[in-house]
């Protein structure tokens, strides 16, 4: 029991530390490589916890996680910036450091609002779902201090891993609910790719800085 | 304390080996830096007829605190001599003595590469710093004392498991021997180009026993992190004190082994990685601080991984 | 019964659905549309002779009925408006036929994803019907392909994900809470087993769940300062879309909030829900009456009086008790029919001025007499003039606060005078003056609008007892 509480802190653990890396990258590849390496990572976590917990249809969300999030969508992003021949370097609004300070902030947030809240026994250890809601406001973040739309979109994908990690770590939570969260990320990916190719014909480019008519409530 | 000393230029030349056999080049043969050591003692040693009495001191004292420092870590036996000394905050204080020294000396003879290393290597150890101490702090809370030969014997005896903060600090250590050593991707220790130096430009006016004092000085610090990273999350196979010989003797073999392992990974990623701009450094070392600071929360919060 | 009913809802137009995003011809889809919107409201009728039954999936109770009802009539009307709204936007060449080959089918996908939301008795579907309405309701914000349509959209999207990304946080939170008590698997994301055991429930992570299922389902509503995306979406989407985003969606997301203040509400040592609900409405009540005056755009206008009247609503709701929940369902389904029946005509208005700039819409009175009268009678409908139905439940709501805090009354008074200001002061430029301005024909279909208004009249001078009755029920349950 030990080392199995152990092995699933230590996967959240490094999905978080990969979401600190997707912070921290700067170029699309480089992140589209972060990201595949998050989800990779997640699919382990969740794979993990379908060992752990003997629920064997969290192996479908597992393999829906490592094919489609770690394989299928960085690739199907790389392709797009290279036909569109996006700009491939991505500034972010404030600087990396601050960024990564902010992120350790979220963190020491999020533990100190899970801790007082969450004794449970069985359920989910309470470290895993403090684990789960940083990757969550990280994810945020990323939305954030992202001025490129594909760098939003990969920010809030990360955001749904960090939903992902939470809802498997709970033990039980019906099949319901995961096939309709893996379904939201299809149609998620379907309406961002819609909008992606959308932005690029009228602006010709995908910073969001362009988007920025209707910035505050001046109309 | 004389085991590193000999050891240390066999590590360096064990990394350009295996470097320039990557490169698919002959490369120079494992025993070179001794020979160039040998050499340079018996150069004459040129100073500029303006340096003070710290150009010519401070080799000495680099070369000693360094040595000193290497000489603390346990590398095959823990229990030694010195172990009462043998403080991780101890080391970390020597090394900082040695960097501030050659600092000080870069800056001495009023050239502008000496000014320029010596602002680079003070930004890098501004960040790189306060990692160290981010990552002495968490293995110190996990292991109970500061003291390094117990925390060997702590890592090595106690069933440690897969804790991620010491994944964190691992990893965060290894940023920094990098930073620290002047190491690719931080600094090219091959390099004498204005744009890329650190660590070369702060050491550019020495010459003849000077230069072997500091030659011998970064190879012991590179084999003092090597050791560091090894005795406080590998320490398998380390002896105690007590131990018969021939368990000592195994111990030293089996440091020597993954000090091997250890040239042969730093030379890989040395030809694989290039070489980062320079403003990126701050960045890659600030995540080393953040690296050593979630390893520290995790740690302190969770007391149990 | 029951399950006839619910297919008539939920798979007929399913089934529809499917046939729409096939159809290429614009006049066979909007007919189909228009029938199938019949058909779920047919449905919906027929609950009201179903008995209350809480299933694993589905729960029919006094609440959830006379929002589908509610819910189907709109979308029913809204599609007629939309059938001749749309026709006159291809003529003018504003879309194309391609962009509109889906539009239909995400409408009905919509529809039904909101009747799941509001008949399901589970939580994660309850979520999953409100992300699936959201995400259709996105595409069709963008679909006009003009630079702001898509600045809109893409806004609204990502605020939109944000808010439902958190509140299935807050959706694990409470399945968390109630595993504890419930035993793993589906009867711990049961509605209905949750109300019953709330009180065994570790308040802490009840109030942390309600914490972040308040802010995910409360940026669905609209309220501030979760509200950033509402003004772009109702002022660039089409105007069919406008009213449903006003009159249904927020609603919908309104019931999952209250759904979960019901289980509060059964807890007593979790933090005060209704208090948070009381301050988000009072915040965007007076934000969003101030904001009513410097705008130029006329969607924008009556977007932020939506957030206005929601910020109402959450505060009636959250102040509870019988009296209160009465007010807020009463406001709500004026809210609904009359916010609907304000964007029909200005749809019309629209079209016939060529402009959503209220600086090129002057004069109606004279120039387009018909278009007047119906924007004068929904503007003063919804700034609260009596004997519209809004006056009635703007009325209830600040005489019952006056009875309990009479500080809080006083401010929602102001609230509502400075918006009633505001919408004066627009409308008045609005109607009189010289017509400014382009003029085209307008072909759009008059009658839904003046059904809402009708409705709405009818409630303000007599609501019928049965009504009442029913509204005192769900009152009660509301607690």
């Amino acid at each position: 029991m030990e080392a199995s509480i152990d092995i699933s802190h230590f996967l959240a653990g490094a999905v978080l530390a990969l979401s600190f890396v997707l912070l921290y990258q700067a170029r699309l590849f480089a992140l589209f490589n972060a990201f595949a390496m998050q989800s990779t990572a997640l699919a382990m976590a969740v794979g993990w916890q379908a060992y752990s917990q003997g629920a064997s249809h969290l192996y479908i969300t597992a393999a829906l996680a490592l094919v489609m999030k770690g394989m299928l969508i960085p690739g199907a992003l790389r392709w797009v910036v290279v036909k569109m021949g996006i700009h491939r370097q991505i500034d972010p609004v404030v600087s990396v450091n601050l960024t990564l300070l902010l992120g350790v902030f979220l963190v020491i947030l999020s533990i100190m609002v899970v801790f007082p809240v969450a004794r449970m026994e069985g359920g989910i250890a309470r470290e895993d779902l403090a684990f789960a809601l940083s990757i969550i406001l990280l994810g945020m973040l990323m939305m954030i201090t992202r001025r490129n739309a594909i760098g939003q979109v990969i920010g809030f994908m990360s955001l749904e891993n960090g939903l992902i990690l939470a809802a498997t770590g709970a033990k039980g939570m019906p099949l319901v609910v995961e096939i309709s969260v893996a379904f939201s990320v299809l149609i998620a990916f379907f309406v961002f790719g819609v909008f992606i190719f959308r932005i690029r014909e009228h602006f010709d480019t995908i910073d969001v800085d362009a988007l920025s008519e209707m910035r505050g409530d001046a109309e | 304390m004389m085991l590193v000393l000999l050891v240390a230029p066999l590590l360096v030349g064990v990394v350009r080996k295996v470097q320039a056999r990557i490169l698919l080049r002959r490369g120079p043969s494992i025993v070179q830096p001794y020979r160039d050591l040998w050499r340079l003692l018996r150069k004459e040693s040129i100073v500029a007829h303006n340096a003070s009495w710290l150009f010519r001191v401070a080799p000495y004292l680099v070369f000693s605190a360094v040595w000193v420092a290497a000489a603390l870590v346990p590398v095959f036996a823990t229990g030694l001599q010195f172990n009462w000394t043998a403080d991780l905050l101890a080391i970390v204080a020597l090394l900082g003595t040695a960097r501030f020294a050659t600092a000080l000396a870069a800056m001495d003879i009023g050239t502008p590469f000496g000014g320029l290393g010596a602002s680079r290597e003070m930004m890098v150890a501004s960040l790189a710093e306060p990692a160290m101490l981010m990552i002495v702090f968490t293995i110190s809370l996990l292991a109970g004392t500061t003291q390094l030969s117990e925390i060997a014997n702590f890592v090595a005896s106690q069933p440690v498991g897969l804790r991620i903060s010491l994944a964190f600090a691992f990893v965060a250590l290894i940023i920094v021997a990098v930073a620290e050593n002047a190491r690719i991707p931080v600094d090219n220790p091959s390099t004498h180009l204005e744009l890329t130096m650190i660590h070369e430009a702060m050491v550019l006016e020495y010459s003849g026993r000077h230069l072997a004092l500091i030659e011998a000085a970064s190879a012991t610090k590179l084999l003092l992190y090597m050791s560091l990273v090894i005795s406080l999350f590998l320490p398998f196979g380390i002896a105690t004190n007590a131990a018969p010989l021939s368990v000592q003797i195994f111990g030293m073999l089996i440091w020597l082994a993954k000090l091997g392992i250890g040239a042969v990974l730093l030379a890989i990623g040395e030809t694989v990685v290039s070489k980062m701009r320079l403003f990126r450094v701050a960045e890659f070392l600030g995540a080393a601080l953040v690296m050593g600071l979630l390893s520290m929360i995790f740690l302190f919060v969770f007391k149990g991984i | 019964m029951t399950s006839f009913a619910l297919i008539l809802i939920l798979v007929v137009p399913a089934i529809g659905m499917a046939l729409l995003a096939l159809i290429a011809n614009y006049r066979i889809g909007s007919t189909l549309n228009v029938l199938l919107s019949a058909t779920a409201f047919a449905g919906a009728c027929l609950l009201f002779w179903a008995p209350m039954q809480a299933g694993s999936f589905f729960l029919i109770d006094s609440f959830n009925i006379y929002l589908v009802a509610l819910n189907s009539f709109v979308g029913l009307t809204t599609s007629i408006f939309s059938a001749t709204y749309i026709a006159h936007e291809l003529e003018e060449g504003n879309l194309t036929p391609i962009s509109l080959r889906f539009y239909h089918a995400l409408y009905q996908a919509m529809m039904i994803a909101m009747s799941l939301a509001l008949l399901t008795n589970n939580l994660g579907l309850m979520w999953v019907g409100i992300e699936i309405a959201t995400l259709s309701t996105v595409v069709m914000v963008g679909i006009y392909r003009t630079p702001q349509a898509i600045e809109a959209a893409w806004k609204y999207f990502i605020l939109g994900s944000v808010g439902i990304a958190l509140a299935f946080f807050g959706t694990i939170l409470l399945y968390l809470t109630a595993e504890g008590v419930l035993g793993e698997g589906i009867p711990a994301m049961t509605w209905s087993n949750l109300q019953e055991n709330a009180a065994r429930f570790d308040p802490a992570l009840l109030s942390l769940a309600f914490v972040f299922l308040l802010v995910g389902y409360g940026t669905k509503v609209g309220l501030a300062p979760l509200h950033a995306w509402l003004p772009d979406a109702h002022a660039e989407g089409p105007t069919p879309i406008s009213a449903v985003l006003s009159g249904l969606l927020l609603n919908v997301a309104l019931y999952a909030v209250l759904r979960i203040k019901m289980i509060m509400a059964g807890n007593t040592d979790t933090i005060p829900a209704g208090l948070a609900m009381m301050i988000m409405g009072l915040t965007s009540l007076i934000f969003a009456a101030v904001m009513l005056y410097r705008r130029r755009d006329i969607k924008r206008l009556f977007a932020y009086s939506s957030i206005e009247h929601m910020g109402i609503i959450t505060f009636a709701f959250g102040m509870g008790g019988p009296l209160a929940n009465f007010a807020g369902l009463l406001h709500m389904t004026m809210h609904s029919l009359t916010k609907s029946g304000i964007f029909f005509a200005v749809g019309h208005i629209v079209q016939a001025k060529g402009t959503q700039k209220m600086s090129g819409i002057t004069g109606l009175a004279k120039s387009h007499p018909s278009l007047a009268w119906a924007l004068g009678i929904g503007v003063l409908a919804i700034a609260g003039v009596p004997p519209f139905g809004v006056f009635t439940s703007e009325f209830l709501v600040v005489t019952t606060t006056f009875a309990r805090q009479p500080v809080l009354a006083m401010i929602l008074a102001l609230g509502i005078i400075i918006a009633f200001g505001a919408l004066l002061m627009h409308l008045q430029k609005l109607l009189f003056g010289e017509p400014g301005g382009e003029s085209h024909k307008v072909k759009a279909s008059a009658l839904p609008m003046f059904i809402h208004f009708a409705l709405v009249l009818l409630a303000g001078l007599w609501l019928p007892p049965i009504l009442v009755e029913w509204f005192k029920q769900v009152a009660e349950v509301l607690g």
